[in-house]
C-alpha cells in the first residue's frame, strides 16, 4: 500500500467565535483533532492607548484604564493612581484607601463572576452565566453608585477617590455581603462537583509552577499552581495591610484548579469587602476620601463659591493639570486577572513621557500555543476560558 | 551613575536595594554600567551585547532568583545617538523584590533575545519591535503583533504623529475596506498648558512673509 501525504489542517478560530472572548484570531493546525500549533492574532481591538496617554495631562490619561480590562475597571485605575501617587509623594487619607480596596474587591468579584461563568458556557452550561450575570448587575450597579458610571467610571484618582460614598450605599453593599455567598454556592453546585464541567477542565492546559514563572504568568495563573503568590499580601498597597485574608492556592495547576482558586478568590473578596464596610462604619472610617493638599486634587464645587484659592487651584487642575517630577517607576497591583503593571516614564511636565502598561492577559495569551499543543480542539476554549482574556487589556 | 547612598555614613544601614544592586554590579563586572535606586525600584543600566548574560544571572544567581519574568518595554528618546531604551522588568519572589534592567540601543542595532531564558519575553519582544522598530536578534518569530496587517511605522516613536497616517473605513460603492490618508477636519491640537499666557503659536502656511 502506498504511503498516502497526510496534510496539516488549517483553521481560523475567530475573530468574531463567541468563545474567542472578544476579537481574538487563532490560527489552528490541526492534525485530525490534536492541536499541532496555535497562532494567535491579537491586535484587532488595538486602539494606541499608551500613544493617547503621552498627549493628554495625569489626570485625563485616568479614564484610558478603565477601557483595558473593562470587566473590573477600577483596579487598573488603582494601578495608574498608585503610580502617579508614589511619585508626586501624595498619601491618600485612610476613608479613601478603604474605599478604593473596597471597589477593587468588587471588581475581583466582577471579573471573576464574568470569567467562571462564561468559561462554563464556552463548555457547554448555559445556566451559571445567567445566574453569575445576576450578581454582576448588582455590582455594576453599586459602581454606578459610587461613580455615575456602570463600567467606565473614573473613580480612583490620583490622590484618592473621586467622591464619598453615601451611608446608604455602604449599607446595600453590607447586605449584598451577607446574600452573596449564598449566591455563589449555587454556582458552585452547579459546577464544581458536575461530572462534564471536571471531564473538561481536570488535567487539561496544566501548568508547572517554574514554567508558570518564566512565562509571565501572575494572579490565579501561579496560584493555580502552587505558588501562593498575591501582590495584595506580598507588596501590599492602601489597606490591604490591614485586611484578613487567606490566598486560596491550586496543586495541580490545570483548568479546573483555576476555576477552583478564583470560586475562592470571590468568598476572600466577599470577606474583604465585609471588613472594608465595618471600617468604612467605624469612626476611625470617617473624614476625607482623597489627598486634601489642593495642589493635586481639584476642590468641591461648593469649596469654589466660598474660596478664591479653591477656584484658582480648580482652573489650574483642569487646564494645566499637576506636574509629576522626572523619574520613572513601576507600580503593581493584583488584579483580578493577575499583576496589572504600569511603568510611568516621568519628564517634569504635566503629562507623561511614557506610560507602558503591562497586562496580565497579554502574558498569558502569548503562552496559547505553549498550553494547547497536543491538546484536543474541543480543549482551546477550555484553556482559552481558563487563563481569563479580555481583549481591551491585551491590545490595548 | 548615580548612587544615592554613597554619601550617606557608613554606619547607616545599607538600603536592601543598594545592597542588592551592589552585589548585581560586582558581580557581573563590565555588563553592568551601573544601578540607581529611585522610588523603591532597583534599576540597572546593563550593556547591549550582555543583556542575556545579566539576566540569565539575575535568574539563576542565589542571592537574586529573578526568576519571574514581568515585562519588556521601549522609550524613545529621539535626541540620543542611541535612541531607545529597552526596559526589562523582572521579579524575585523569594526575595520580594522588582528589578529593572535598562540597555539602549537605536533602530538598526539588535539588541540579543532574552527569549531563550525567559520564553514569556516572546510577544513582549514583538511588542516592542512592533511600536519602537527596536530589533532583537534571535527572536524566534519577530512579526508586528499589535497593529494592523500590513501597517507601515512605528506608532510609539516620538515622531509618529498621534493621529497616524492612514484611516480606514468600509466604502459601501466599492464593497470592501479602504484606506486612505488622514484628513481631518481640524488639526489635532496639542496645547502647551506650561505656560498658559503664552498660548499655543499656530503657525499659518504662508504667515512668515507678512513679517518679513
Amino acid at each position: 500500500m502506498s504511503e498516502v501525504d497526510v496534510r496539516n489542517f488549517t483553521i481560523n478560530f475567530g475573530p468574531v467565535h463567541p468563545s474567542a472572548h472578544g476579537v481574538l484570531r487563532m490560527i489552528l493546525e490541526l492534525d485530525g483533532e490534536l492541536v499541532e500549533r496555535v497562532d494567535p492574532h491579537i491586535g484587532l481591538l488595538h486602539r494606541g492607548t499608551e500613544k493617547l496617554i503621552e498627549y493628554k495631562t495625569y489626570l485625563q490619561a485616568l479614564p484610558y484604564f478603565d477601557r483595558l480590562d473593562y470587566v473590573a475597571p477600577m483596579n487598573q485605575e488603582h494601578a495608574f493612581a498608585l503610580a502617579v501617587e508614589r511619585m508626586l509623594g501624595v498619601e491618600v487619607p485612610r476613608r479613601g484607601q478603604l474605599i478604593r480596596v473596597l471597589y477593587a474587591e468588587i471588581g475581583r468579584l466582577l471579573a471573576h463572576l464574568m470569567n467562571v461563568t462564561t468559561q462554563a458556557m464556552d463548555i457547554g452550561a448555559l445556566t451559571p452565566p445567567l445566574w453569575g450575570f445576576e450578581q454582576r448587575e448588582k455590582l455594576m450597579v453599586f459602581y454606578e453608585r459610587a461613580s455615575g458610571a456602570r463600567m467606565h467610571a473614573a473613580y480612583f484618582r490620583p490622590g484618592g477617590v473621586h467622591q464619598d460614598l453615601p451611608q446608604a450605599l455602604v449599607d446595600d453593599i453590607e447586605s449584598f455581603c451577607e446574600e452573596f455567598p449564598k449566591a455563589l454556592d449555587d454556582i458552585d453546585t452547579l459546577l464544581t462537583e458536575n461530572r462534564i464541567f471536571k471531564q473538561r477542565g481536570v488535567d487539561i492546559g496544566i501548568v508547572p509552577l517554574e514554567e508558570a514563572w518564566g512565562r509571565g504568568f501572575s494572579g490565579v495563573m501561579v496560584r493555580a499552581s502552587g505558588a501562593a503568590w498575591d501582590l495584595r499580601k506580598a507588596q501590599p498597597y492602601d489597606a490591604y495591610a490591614e485586611m484578613d485574608f487567606d490566598i486560596p492556592t491550586g496543586a495541580n495547576g490545570d483548568c479546573y484548579d483555576r476555576y477552583l482558586v478564583r470560586m475562592e478568590e470571590m468568598r476572600q473578596a466577599n470577606k474583604i469587602m465585609k471588613q472594608c464596610v465595618q471600617k468604612l462604619n467605624a469612626p476611625e472610617g470617617k473624614g476625607p476620601v482623597s489627598s486634601v493638599d489642593g495642589k493635586v486634587v481639584p476642590p468641591k464645587r461648593g469649596e469654589m463659591k466660598q474660596s478664591m484659592e479653591a477656584l484658582i487651584h480648580h482652573f489650574k487642575l483642569y487646564t494645566e493639570g499637576y506636574k509629576v517630577p522626572a523619574g520613572e517607576i513601576y507600580a503593581a497591583v493584583e488584579a483580578p486577572k493577575g499583576e496589572f503593571g504600569v511603568y510611568l516614564v516621568a519628564d517634569g511636565t504635566n503629562k507623561p513621557y511614557r506610560c507602558h502598561i503591562r497586562a496580565p492577559g497579554f502574558a498569558h495569551l502569548s503562552a496559547m500555543d505553549w498550553l494547547c499543543r497536543g491538546h484536543m480542539l474541543a480543549d482551546v476554549t477550555a484553556i482559552l476560558g481558563s487563563i481569563d482574556i479580555v481583549f481591551g487589556e491585551v491590545d490595548r | 551613575m548615580t548612587d544615592t547612598v554613597e554619601t550617606v555614613e557608613p554606619v547607616v544601614q545599607v538600603h536592601p536595594l543598594v545592597a542588592l544592586g551592589e552585589h548585581i554590579t560586582a558581580s557581573l563586572g563590565e555588563a553592568v554600567l551601573g544601578f540607581e535606586v529611585g522610588y523603591g525600584d532597583l534599576s540597572i543600566s546593563a550593556k547591549r551585547e550582555s543583556i542575556v548574560e545579566v539576566v540569565t544571572f539575575l535568574r539563576n544567581d542565589p542571592k537574586c532568583r529573578f526568576i519571574s519574568f514581568v515585562d519588556v518595554c521601549g522609550t524613545d528618546y529621539p535626541a540620543r545617538e542611541f535612541r531607545f531604551d529597552v526596559i526589562y522588568h523582572f521579579l524575585s519572589p523569594h526575595l520580594n523584590q522588582r528589578v529593572r534592567v535598562k540597555v539602549e540601543t537605536n533602530d538598526s542595532t539588535p539588541v540579543p533575545s532574552i527569549f531563550g531564558v525567559f520564553p514569556g519575553a516572546d510577544w513582549f519582544e514583538r511588542e516592542t519591535y512592533d511600536l519602537y522598530g527596536v530589533l532583537f536578534s534571535g527572536h524566534p518569530d519577530l512579526r508586528r503583533i499589535l497593529t494592523d496587517y500590513g501597517f507601515d511605522g512605528h506608532p510609539l516613536r516620538k515622531d509618529f504623529p498621534l493621529t497616524g497616517f492612514v484611516e480606514v473605513r468600509y466604502d459601501e460603492e466599492r464593497r470592501r475596506v479602504v484606506y486612505e490618508p488622514v484628513s481631518l477636519p481640524q488639526e489635532f491640537r496639542s496645547f502647551d498648558y506650561l505656560s498658559p499666557w503664552e498660548g499655543t503659536d499656530y503657525v499659518l502656511p504662508g504667515d512668515e512673509k507678512a513679517k518679513n
